[in-house]
């Protein structure tokens, strides 16, 4: 039987209901509804006129039958008629049914309109209650239209009734908040903003709604309103909790009003007003003290709304984080609150301190608690609380804590919740790489993410983890050791053969020295992980495997036997099948060169904003807040040259600054086979990449220089901001530098521009010419610069470059080397033994020769050697030296005044010691000896495209595929279409998808190829 | 502000749904259907927040009544709470006791009380006093227990 029913209630609507809920099963209750339908809609269809109470009572019942779930297509006009009924609880009802049941019928619309406007204008303070709510309740474009010009006018005459005040102010909120242009504030601002010092809480509580969001939108128009509201608060803060009589909530005084009256102030920056300030800063003082009085009550209740207004007090703390007083008190306040019996607060707690952590007057104070949070991560037993730790972890990761921090999560990982492994996991790679000081800890932690959560590594993340390796060229022996062995694992995840299918195809060289990884043991690892993978993966085999063929030749019989198998070149999967067959024919028609251009190791990829990080962004979970506040944080410190970076980097830079002749042994690409520490080099690179223009401003930077002499792409220059990455070719005594700028932040960096400079004599040996880029480089975007070199005579100085422009209205200034050394001009000459040593004898002056005897900083590998002597750009000659052990290399320089021929032999010895000796024509030539560097030569797209022109038919397609796609790389579009035409239109049929290969060869690579 | 309010039974049984933005009706479905199950699905003595797409949720059991709602993120959590005890409050002193038989048999009540409270997603008012004297003022309007049991049943 029904409850008790008050008022009005309506019989007949109770023994429905009543049927309703004794029906045993989902068919009855249909059953009965429809039976109610099929008699409400006899009733109205009737001729006989329904009175007020059946009609109010059937559009009650349809009400019901809506909210249970079923759908109602009628009863909307009897609802509009109850509208204009004398009796109130007939129009209430209506009212209801209208808000609920909202119709775009225009005729109805028209209806409804003319009964509020009736009720508006009743001037019966009830009745303009129920319109007001009606129109609150469906907000729709129509009542804007129809009421947004009256609503105001209700609001702040001065006859209204303080209830009918208060729904209009959040009547016109509504209202504004879904057709903002029609609600035009306008005349009624000042008498609006002044609703805050109304008598009446009520009204205050509800205006102060309005203001707020008119303020977020409008603020100059409102700020009249800050003084305002910090006087009300001030009030109601100090206040004793009888003061405001009813509007105190167990014993808390107007915890609501306070609470807005905060927010409303988190749309203004510190009021500039001294005294109103003074006032302000000590209602936060109060309630900051407040929370530490003892309770006035047990009830949660009170708790609850004293702590509401310092959370809400805290918020408005951080938001004007410029009171570094407050902000520790803030922070120390929620350090107890993370050890409260309180789940609820321990909550809040983590995700207020998320915000603090990105103050750099609480930051640190944040980090004391991090075992407190480390423990919560562990042994909250609501998910949602440890998920907030783990944010807070997130938040407060910094170079000082990060492996701490990043094992921890980890370790949380094994056991976590199905449902935030994937951000975990995002967040766990995102950590490493930003403070992975050593990249072998940045390989490891990545290595044990997929191991740990394999399932919930998305692309992203291996994709990155490869793009790294291969433009970090310190880790790639580390990478290719590690992989290596986590592969041995019986059950290793899918995610982990491809990223070890990957590196091992680019860099299982440098791993291959051993005999418990050589070549064959490497492939026979990969492929016994073949047969247990799906399509994509196997693909991703397939092209680590004909990389092998070329990275050891030794594998080609095994590898091509694999190929040809019916498994593999009869594969069902049409993709596999057309690869094994392109493969093995590539592997069988093209020469050692021609597999050597096709198969070279992967170009580094132009460097951008982490795909992960996107990732995270979009999530837009629960971390995306604290990721974007972690940017605000690195801004300031960049801004305001943070002390943490800056100091690290001068550390690091009096430890270790490298010396030429140090870098020269240290074969630098050459990754450490062993897996020791990387070079101290590579440590400042890192440190300088952290620091950015703090450390660059300090004069020019070349550590990036050093790192180029003997290459000629890759990432020149790196910092927080921007990233500048480098492609350049060389010809006879001409050179062309591609530079990449990358705008590594979501803002755009204004005024840009750049300038290259020769200093001194240096003016008159190198003729350099640069188009001007554009001044405005948007957030992410990246632009590119060419530069046209060409050398008149020998020279000793490098180019500067230097960068200017405005981020956040900052200046920054970077100076830079340019990459550009003598042997760049380096033109390889081939000559037989006795005419080398006859050559050699004839340098014999004194200043013809320079020598320089060094020791090799990591093993010397005979291959890697040799790929650096190349890479210099001379010729490496074969059989020139009666001691094997010896490395003879000639080659000419090329300039515009004349050419030098220059010898040089590098002698190792056992004890890693190594000599090298040059002998050239004139003596102008000897400082640059001692400055080589030896690094792997990318063939010019230029030259390989002549090449290709006059290669055979099978060749020529390789060729051009790979000066295609190379030439893509370097952002030469037009060369790039030159040598696909030339490629369609000399290609049979069936080689028409090698091209395709290698815009697809690797999926991380796909994105970057196809973005130009 | 608050995106909606809904009050559901331990068994997701819906008793009030209150929408305070447009949403569509398969929408609607949708999220209660979300709420019901997160919700539910926590455990005793777990915090009352949870996060959900960009909202916050808040949630509280009252005897076998659960009240959820949907906060803009920048809502305070544990005034939110307050809200849900204070609209708890309302019913109380409304019906007397209320249990969710009252709110079963007169949502339309439930549904006007809830009106005099929150507006557009915002506090309207909070006065206990203020509040109930105009809930009870419209109730004079309306007409008395006699008139009530002549009404013909059915």
């Amino acid at each position: 039987m029904p409850a008790v029913s008050k008022g009005d209630g309506m019989r007949g609507l109770a023994v429905f209901i009543s049927d309703i809920r004794n029906c045993k099963s989902k068919e009855a209750e249909i059953k009965r509804i429809n039976k109610e339908l099929a008699n409400i809609r006899s009733k109205f269809k009737g001729d006989k006129a329904l009175d007020g109470y059946s009609k109010k009572k059937y559009v009650c019942k349809l009400l019901f039958i809506f909210l249970l779930g079923h759908d109602i297509d009628f009863g909307h006009m009897e609802a509009v008629n109850l509208l204009s009924s004398n009796k109130y609880t007939e129009k209430q009802i209506g009212y209801l049914f209208i808000s609920v049941l909202v119709n775009s019928n225009s005729e109805l619309i028209r209806l409804i309109n003319n009964a509020i406007k009736n009720d508006l204008s009743s001037r019966n303070p009830t009745f303009m209650c129920l319109a007001l709510h009606c129109i609150a309740n469906v907000g729709s474009r129509e009542m804007a239209e129809a009421f947004a010009g009256e609503i105001p006018r209700i609001l702040v005459a001065g006859d209204t009734m303080d209830s009918v005040k208060q729904s209009a102010a959040l009547c016109l909120l509504r209202l504004y908040k879904a057709s903002p242009d029609l609600v035009l504030m306008g005349e009624w601002t000042s008498r609006v903003v002044h609703l805050l010092n109304d008598q009446h809480m009520g009204v205050v509580t509800a205006a102060i709604s309005l203001i707020t969001c008119l303020s977020s939108k409008n603020p100059d128009e409102f700020k009249t309103c800050v003084s305002l509201a910090v006087s009300r608060l001030s009030r109601i803060v100090s206040s004793a909790s009888t003061d405001l009589q009813d509007y105190t909530y167990y014993f808390v005084p107007a915890p609501w009003l306070s609470c807005k009256l905060l927010r409303l102030l988190q749309c203004y920056p510190p009021p500039e007003d001294g005294a109103v300030k003074g006032r302000l800063v000590e209602c936060l003082e109060t309630i900051l003290n407040k929370a530490q009085e003892p309770p006035k009550s047990k009830k949660v209740q009170h708790s609850n709304a004293k702590n509401a207004i310092l959370f809400e007090a805290i918020s408005l703390i951080i938001h004007y984080d410029s009171e570094p007083n407050l902000l520790v008190r803030a922070c120390n306040q929620l350090g107890q609150f993370l050890q409260h019996r309180e789940t609820n607060l321990r909550y809040l707690a983590l995700e207020s301190m998320c915000t603090l952590a990105s103050s750099e007057f609480s930051h640190e104070a944040v980090k004391t608690h991090i075992e407190t949070v480390i423990n919560a991560l562990k042994t909250e037993r609501d998910v949602s609380v440890r998920q907030r730790a783990a944010d807070l972890l997130y938040a407060m990761c910094d170079r000082s804590n990060a492996k701490q921090i990043v094992a921890e999560m980890l370790s949380y990982l094994e056991t976590a919740d199905y449902s935030i492994r994937e951000e975990m996991v995002l967040k766990v790679a995102i950590l490493a790489e930003k403070y992975a000081v050593d990249y072998s800890w940045y390989v490891d932690t990545i290595l044990n993410l997929i191991r740990i959560a394999g399932d919930y590594v998305s692309e992203e993340v291996w994709y990155r983890v490869i793009q790294i390796v291969i433009n970090r060229d310190d880790v790639q022996g580390y990478a290719a050791k590690t992989v290596f062995e986590a592969l041995q694992a019986p059950a290793c995840h899918e995610n982990m053969v491809k990223v070890g299918g990957y590196i091992l195809g680019e860099f299982g060289n440098l791993i291959a020295g051993d005999p418990r990884s050589s070549p064959l043991v490497q492939f026979n690892l990969l492929h016994s992980k073949f047969h247990l993978c799906s399509v994509p993966t196997r693909a991703l085999l397939l092209s680590a495997y004909i990389k092998f063929i070329n990275l050891f030749p030794e594998t080609k019989a095994t590898i091509q036997e694999v190929l040809r198998s019916d498994s593999q070149i009869r594969n069902s999967d049409v993709e596999l099948q057309q690869r094994a067959v392109e493969y093995l024919k590539l592997s069988s028609i093209a020469s050692t060169d021609v597999l050597a251009t096709v198969l070279e190791e992967m170009p580094p990829f132009p460097e951008r904003e982490s795909s992960i990080l996107a990732k995270l962004k979009k999530k837009k979970g629960p971390g995306a807040v604290s990721v974007e506040l972690e940017d605000g944080k690195e801004r300031g410190e960049l801004n305001g040259g943070g002390d943490r970076g800056g100091d690290a980097a001068i550390a690091a830079s009096n430890a270790s600054t490298p010396s030429p002749s140090a870098d020269l042994l240290g074969l630098r690409s050459a990754a450490p086979v062993s897996g020791a520490a990387p070079s101290a080099g590579s440590l400042l690179v890192d440190v300088f990449s952290e620091a950015g223009p703090a450390a660059a401003s300090a004069g020019v930077n070349d550590d990036g220089f050093l790192r180029f002499v003997c290459k000629n792409n890759g990432v020149l220059f790196e910092n927080q901001l921007l990233q500048i990455g480098i492609k350049s070719e060389y010809r006879q005594n001409l050179g062309r530098m591609y530079l990449f700028y990358g705008n590594k932040t979501s803002v755009q960096f204004v005024s840009f521009s750049t300038t290259v400079s020769c200093p001194g004599e240096l003016q008159s040996q190198l003729n350099v010419q640069t188009k001007t880029v554009e001044p405005l480089v948007e957030g992410g975007a990246q632009v590119q610069q060419v530069i046209n070199i060409e050398c008149l005579t020998d020279f000793v100085d490098a180019p500067l470059l230097n960068i200017k422009f405005r981020y956040g209205g900052a200046l920054q200034n970077i100076s830079l080397k340019l990459p550009v050394t003598i042997n760049k001009f380096f033109q390889p000459t081939e000559m037989a033994a006795a005419d080398f040593f006859q050559r050699w004898k004839q340098l014999s002056q004194p200043q013809q020769e320079a020598q320089k005897i060094f020791k090799a900083s990591h093993g010397m590998d005979t291959e890697v050697l040799k790929a650096k002597l190349l890479g210099l750009g001379t010729a490496l000659l074969e059989n020139v030296d009666p001691n094997p052990e010896n490395y003879v290399c000639a080659g000419v320089i090329q300039t515009k005044a004349q050419q030098v021929g220059c010898l040089l032999r590098l002698e190792p010895n056992a004890q890693a010691q190594v000599r090298t000796r040059a002998r050239a024509h004139t003596q102008m030539y000897m400082h640059t000896h001692t400055q080589m560097y030896m690094h792997i030569h990318t063939q010019s797209p230029s030259v390989l495209l002549c090449a290709a022109l006059i290669a055979s038919l099978t060749a020529v397609c390789v060729f051009l595929c790979a000066a295609a796609n190379q030439a893509w790389r370097a952002g030469n579009t037009q060369l790039a279409l030159f040598s696909l035409a030339l490629f369609l239109s000399h290609s049979p049929p069936l080689s028409f998808t090698p091209f395709f290969h290698f815009l697809i060869h690797f999926s991380p690579h796909i994105d970057s190829t196809l973005s130009h | 502000m608050m995106h909606f309010l809904l009050l559901f039974s331990r068994q997701g049984k819906l008793r009030l749904q209150k929408w305070f933005t447009p949403v569509p009706e398969r929408e609607k479905k949708k999220i209660v259907r979300d709420m019901t199950t997160m919700v539910l699905g926590r455990k005793p003595r777990s915090c009352n927040f949870l996060h959900w797409k960009d909202l916050k949720i808040v949630y509280k059991k009252y005897a076998s009544l659960y009240f959820c709602c949907g906060l803009d993120a920048e809502e305070n959590e544990l005034l939110a709470l307050e809200v849900l005890h204070r609209y708890v409050e309302l019913l109380d002193k409304y019906f007397g006791n209320v249990c969710e038989l009252d709110i079963i048999f007169n949502f339309e009540k439930a549904y006007f009380i809830l009106d005099e409270f929150l507006l557009g997603g915002e506090v309207q008012e909070t006065s206990k006093q203020v509040l109930s004297r105009s809930i009870e003022a419209s109730d004079m309007l309306q007409e008395t227990m006699e008139e009530y049991m002549s009404k013909p049943a059915f």
